[in-house]
């Protein structure tokens, strides 16, 4: 775009907080956004197709690919042995994870082999041909099958401990335990997985990837080609979507096609089927909670026990830091004075499960909400009234004795007292909550449903040294801004947002700013966009590198014109020098012609930050983000079938840089979660096949299961505790758990056909099925214990 | 004897295409994004069910060109013969400004990743020039067939609601040139048959229906497409050979729905859409179920005739029509037989269909005054979702208010749709009672041992599908209370 600058605005065009419609909206709409699949292939381009095992788990006795071979269009078909350097791309470098497994089949879709053909067809049509044999090996999917303390374990488990949790429940008043069952999710990016490798000389090759962790693409396409990191470009401008799923995921992909790139030297491109997709790549983790708790006739709680069990996988890939952040959300929004929750990653024979939106929190949370439930349902109390009963203590607690989490670090910064006061009000739940239950006396076949719920969601990786990040600025002498940083687009908006914080900085308009493809050749050692820590990062790292830009420039003009550092202002597209204003790309251009360097590299690592896991003590997060929903549902008791009758949401975003695209972000994830425990169900039948490995199968949400109300408000009144970037907060995760007043809505529905005397125990997700199957165990329970 | 041509001939945007080298199981999607390098239409499934890959393709109906939205992905090529294809691209390039569908999306936030985007802005296309000022339910409606999981959708529809502020449908190019299209593709109709390639490659565009009927005598192995929501996954799913492949989407002979003496006629080549129009006038529980298979693209292409042809236990629209008495008229040549629908499934996989036979029309006995009927599917997501169980009933009551007929067919439950005999006996002649239907349930049991996969648990299926009696019962003795959840009023 060709925009002439005004000189005599009073504002720029698109600094921050100002809602800044998506930089390539304009694109999507048209069709003419690029993605991988999109690029042009350059001549001669091969494409790639992966064999997956039919054996849930096995031993591989005999693998017969010459049918393969020689199936028309295919060029090569590579197994483990092809790989020229190592076979494993497990990001944690546990060794455990083969790019191609070519003896033991741990789960039913392991890549075994891969063809590469002429065309994409060719390709998947050949792989049909592979005739393999395996001995078969028992095998697991369940993890309700399995003892979470004694069984085999794909990491090590965590810890944490304050208090003596078995004392105080013991000493309780009152006790009760049981176990919850919380499904796992699929992603459902709308673009699947996809890499493009071009060879380059010598050792080189440029991968493009559709990645949210080019850095760590880089790094295992370097292992598994056996060169140096150097040798290896990492390119993405942006995915269809992540969520998590592209965090470790595209490093198969990746890896395969710059290994047949370079056998070959031809470019290769592997975009597998979305079935494959869905079969070969991990997903949110299942968890099984048992947990007990002690509590007064009150609801205080007193103790708890948790133990937090995940189906994992076959391999650790991401599950050890997912399984620490369950436990670290056990407490959700509350303050448990004894407590002892323990982690058991689990080995299972599926797919290895991955980072998702939340990356355990959900599931940490959910569990402490049935914690909450148990509690108010054994006193007899609305399960909001048991909520705010033990919520932290506000900020400044005098004892500070309500604000310590299970992993010792202080809440400083709560806001849930006010963000539920004020969402308890203007969703009118009281009277709504007496209306329901008048409308339920009366009503046979529908029942009504409502809930509130909190989150308080932990910001910051938990591995530490994961929260830093590098930017890449050069200013040109026409006054435009090349703008690189390690974060990568998916869909989330981050890349305008730190455009935005760069125009800020300089006072130019946000046209003059040209956000660029996020590759491991100009910002390096990157950390993976993931932990809602996009902005808070690149754009502080952004600002950093436009700064010592800016202070380049005050300085050399501060020479130049003989006036003290402070007299020098940078206004809308211009500068105040002493008395003169001049444009800013006059004042670039003069820089230039003294021989100031107009580029920088920028840096940032989040302070205060520390973690000790062995003692599972520390300060993990920089700050906490809040929000509540509240949500009404019905319910149909003779299918199980409901609609969301209303949501209302109170979420906090501290000074948000762009309200347009938090909104998205907290709509968004507010269905995703309400998906994950609703419709969307994994399901594995007893060969050990996922049977739900395609939208025809798997169902996230429609635009028809949205809220019929639905009223979103962003709490933009507490300002970032911490002085992140522009005093805003990290929005990218925390809405996702908004979604759990839907599951819990339906908890309390399910409960009015037994007088909400029993906690219904719903396990999630909560389909139609469980839904009725929920209310047909209560109906039975009511019926048995009027007997007696 | 008719003239054979070995090319297809359709406009794609504004281009006159004529090909020779097109293979049965070529996908528009892959024509469009491979050899026309139109890549604005994304592949997100490669089966029907994400919407990505939207286009909407006009056509020739009784003397009219209606515009459709159809998931480019499951479509073959070969199937647009005689059509206009128009694509994403064709949006751009009025001057310098987006389309007010365009506009409206970018203004109100409507794409973050932006992959599901092009198809969404299709289909509100496709709404738009329908229906310039639709209710929310019409929205939602237009959008059952398209996924996003960045937005929750909140902002698309603030879109959509927007649009014809953006720019009045009746201005759009496509509306102003609606004469020049339609005498364009008329001059494409020379009333020939189209032949294509041979062996593994060959295909077929009849004529018409009787030359249909001779093609599938000679070659009475033939795959039959119609609306391909079904043989596309054949093919990009289980990459399955569909040669010689015979296309049937573009027989008016087929779309032809007549009513005479109370019994709806409806040609085996009509679409959801099209029945819908003319069922819910009828039968509106019908229209209703209609409304809840796949998405609007899916009801654009998909059949009824194709619905019963496949044979498949869970097709939403034979439990219906078998509880209605349907019939349907199988063609061989130049001979007809025509059988209770019922009859027709005798198997899972398994119908009463021989080689070189196809179905060419369902008969429908519409419902008298007097006659209860209603059509319950039950899904896990509301919409565009495949039958856990769905239950259809077909009551009538004598005038001492006893069960006088009875006929209740489901889907889901066994290996065919399928009457649940046991349960009618257990209620026929009885009186239409709590008490008599509560007795019924139980022989439920002897009608059905339902499976378990991944849709439902046999528990589930049972318990559901008996409930679905007492929701009949209820809606049809004037039960006071609300009886089912509703979205678009309060329940
Ligand atoms: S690609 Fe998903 S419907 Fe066509
Ligand atoms: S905007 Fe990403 S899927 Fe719709």
């Amino acid at each position: 775009m060709n925009h002439t600058p005004d000189l005599k605005a009073a504002a720029i065009k698109g600094g921050v907080a100002t809602d800044q419609r998506h930089d390539s909206a304009h694109k999507h709409v048209s069709g003419t956004a690029v993605y991988i699949d999109d690029m042009p292939e350059p001549a001669g381009t091969l494409h790639g197709c992966l064999g997956l095992a039919d054996i849930a788990h096995g031993t591989i006795t005999a693998m017969d690919l010459s049918a393969v071979r020689v199936a028309p269009g295919v060029v090569a078909v590579l197994t483990g042995a092809d790989v020229p350097g190592e076979n494993d791309i497990s990001p944690t470098g546990r060794h455990d994870e083969p790019i191609l497994t070519d003896t033991l089949v741990q789960f039913h879709g392991q890549p075994i082999f891969a063809v590469i053909a002429e065309t994409r067809e060719a390709a998947r049509r050949a792989c049909r041909l592979a005739k393999v044999e395996y001995d078969a090996l028992p095998f697991v999917t369940d993890i309700g099958a399995l003892d979470p303390l004694n069984d085999k374990l794909v990491t090590p488990p965590l810890t944490l401990k304050r208090g003596d949790a078995a004392d105080a429940i013991a000493a309780a008043p009152r006790r009760v335990s049981g176990r919850m069952r919380i499904g796992g999710q699929d992603h459902f990016y709308l673009e699947g997985h996809i890499a493009l490798a071009i060879p380059g000389e010598d050792q080189d090759v440029t991968v493009y990837s559709s990645t949210q962790h080019p850095s760590e693409v880089q790094h295992m396409v370097s292992h598994a080609l056996g060169v140096p990191s150097h040798a290896v470009t990492v390119e993405i401008r942006r995915m269809g979507g992540g969520f998590g799923g592209k965090e470790t995921q595209s490093n198969q992909f990746a890896a395969i096609a710059a290994i047949a790139a370079k056998k070959l030297n031809r470019a290769v491109k592997i975009r597998p089927d979305r079935d494959d997709d869905m079969t070969a790549t991990g997903k949110r983790h299942d968890f099984l909670v048992d947990y007990e708790v002690g509590f007064d006739d009150e609801g205080n709680i007193l103790g708890v026990d948790l133990v937090y069990a995940a189906r994992c996988g076959f391999s650790s890939d991401l599950s050890g830091p997912v399984t620490d952040r369950a436990l670290f959300h056990c407490d959700n929004a509350y303050f448990w004075p004894a407590v002892k929750a323990v982690s058991a990653p689990l080995y299972t024979n599926t797919v290895s499960n991955t980072a998702f939106r939340g990356f355990g929190g959900p599931q940490g949370m959910i569990g402490a909400e049935r914690v909450i439930d148990e509690v108010a349902f054994a006193v007899g109390k609305d399960p909001l009234e048991i909520r705010k009963l033990n919520f932290y203590g506000p900020n400044g607690d005098k004892n500070g004795d309500r604000n310590v989490t299970p992993y010792h670090q202080t809440v400083e910064d709560n806001i849930v007292h006010r963000i539920v006061a004020e969402l308890e009000e203007s969703a009118d739940y009281a009277r709504r909550r007496r209306q329901i239950a008048a409308f339920n006396a009366n009503s046979r076949f529908i029942k009504r449903g409502l809930a509130l719920t909190p989150v308080k969601f932990g910001i910051s990786f938990t591995a530490t040294h994961y929260n830093q990040a590098g930017a890449l600025v050069h200013v040109y002498t026409d006054g435009s801004v090349h703008l690189n940083h390690g974060g990568t687009e998916m869909g989330q908006g981050l890349y305008v947002k730190v455009a935005q914080v760069v125009a800020e900085e300089f006072q130019i308009d946000i046209d003059q700013v040209k956000i660029t493809a996020t590759t491991t050749g100009k910002v390096p050692n990157t950390s993976a966009t993931a932990a809602s820590s996009g902005s808070d990062l690149n754009g502080m790292a952004a600002q950093n590198a436009a700064r010592q830009i800016k202070d380049r420039l005050v300085d050399f003009a501060a020479d130049k014109f003989q006036v003290a550092a402070d007299q020098i202002v940078f206004l809308p597209n211009r500068v105040r020098i002493g008395n003169q204003e001049i444009a800013f790309a006059d004042l670039v251009k003069m820089a230039y012609f003294a021989r100031i360097q107009l580029s920088a590299a920028g840096f940032y690592k989040t302070p205060k930050i520390h973690w000790d896991r062995d003692k599972g003590e520390g300060h993990p997060f920089y700050y906490f983000a809040y929000g509540a929903s509240c949500s009404e549902v019905s319910v149909d008791t003779l299918t199980g079938e409901y609609v969301v009758e209303r949501t209302d949401i109170l979420h906090e975003t501290g000074r948000s840089l762009n309200r347009a695209i938090d909104l998205g972000q907290i709509e968004g994830g507010f269905i995703q979660g309400m998906g994950w425990l609703t419709t969307e169900e994994l399901w594995w039948d007893d060969k050990g096949r996922l049977r739900t490995h395609a939208p025809s199968t798997y169902k996230i949400p429609l635009a028809s299961d949205r809220p019929k109300i639905f009223n979103v408000t962003l709490a933009d009144w507490p300002e970032a505790f911490e002085p992140t970037i522009h005093r805003s907060k990290a929005v990218g995760e925390p809405p996702f758990m908004l979604g759990m007043s839907v599951f819990h809505a339906l908890s309390d529905a399910v409960a009015s056909v037994a007088d909400h005397r029993i906690c219904p125990r719903l396990d999630a997700p909560a389909t139609p099925e469980r839904v009725l199957m929920a209310m047909e165990r209560l109906k039975g329970e009511v019926a048995g214990v009027s007997k007696r | 004897m008719v003239e054979v041509r070995s090319h297809i001939r359709f406009l794609l945007n504004g281009d006159d295409i004529t090909l020779s080298d097109v293979k049965p199981d070529e996908t528009l999607l892959d024509y469009l994004r491979l050899r026309r390098s139109l890549r604005g239409s994304k592949e997100g499934c490669a089966e029907g069910d994400c919407g990505a890959c939207t286009v909407l393709v006009g056509r020739l109906s009784g003397g009219g060109l209606v515009y459709e939205s159809v998931n480019g992905c499951i479509r073959f090529l070969a199937s647009l013969e005689g059509c206009h294809v128009v694509t994403v691209e064709h949006l751009n390039g009025q001057g310098d400004s987006l389309h007010p569908v365009q506009q409206a999306m970018v203004d109100f936030h409507g794409s973050q990743c932006g992959f599901c985007t092009p198809g969404f802005v299709m289909s509100l296309y496709s709404l738009w020039m329908r229906t310039p000022e639709p209710s929310d339910a019409a929205i939602e409606k237009a959008l059952q067939g398209n996924l996003c999981r960045c937005t929750g959708y909140e902002a698309i529809i603030r879109a959509a609601r927007a649009i014809s502020s953006y720019g009045k449908s009746a201005n759009d190019p496509l509306a102003l040139e609606r004469a020049a299209i339609t005498a364009r593709l008329s001059a494409l109709r020379d009333g020939a048959r189209v032949e294509i390639g041979s062996g593994k490659e060959r295909l077929v565009i009849p004529a018409d229906v009787d030359d249909l009927a001779d093609i599938l005598v000679t070659s009475p192995n033939a795959t039959i497409v119609s609306g391909s929501t079904d043989v596309g996954l054949w093919v990009t799913k289980f990459m399955r050979d569909i040669a010689p492949a015979v296309f049937i989407g573009n027989l008016e002979g087929l779309r032809i729905i007549s009513e005479t003496d109370g019994v709806l006629s409806i040609g085996a080549g009509v679409s959801y859409t099209e029945a819908h129009a003319v069922l819910s006038r009828h039968v509106p529980a019908l229209g209703a179920l209609i409304d809840r298979i796949g998405g609007e693209q899916v009801r654009n292409m998909g059949t009824i005739g194709g619905n019963i042809a496949n044979g498949s236990p869970i097709g939403d629209t034979p439990p219906p029509l078998i509880a209605l008495g349907a019939s349907v008229t199988l063609r061989k040549g130049g001979e007809r037989r025509t059988l209770d629908l019922e009859d027709f499934f005798i198997a899972y996989g398994k119908q009463d269909r021989a080689p070189g036979e196809f179905v060419e029309a369902v008969h429908v006995p519409l419902p008298g005054a007097e006659v209860k009927f209603a059509a319950y599917k039950v899904t896990k997501r509301r919409d565009e979702d495949i039958t856990s169980t769905l239950g259809a009933f077909r009551l009538e009551l004598a005038h001492d208010g006893t069960v006088a007929a009875i006929r209740i067919a489901y889907g889901g439950m066994a290996a065919t749709p399928k009457r649940a005999r046991a349960v009618e006996a257990a209620l026929l002649g009885k009186p239409w009672t709590e008490e008599t239907v509560e007795a019924a349930l139980a022989a439920y049991a002897e009608d059905f041992t339902p499976l378990t996969d991944m849709r439902a648990s046999a528990e589930y299926r049972a318990l559901a599908g008996r409930n679905l009696l007492l929701r009949f019962f209820a809606e049809t003795t004037g039960f006071a209370g609300p009886l089912t959840i509703s979205r678009y009023k309060a329940a």
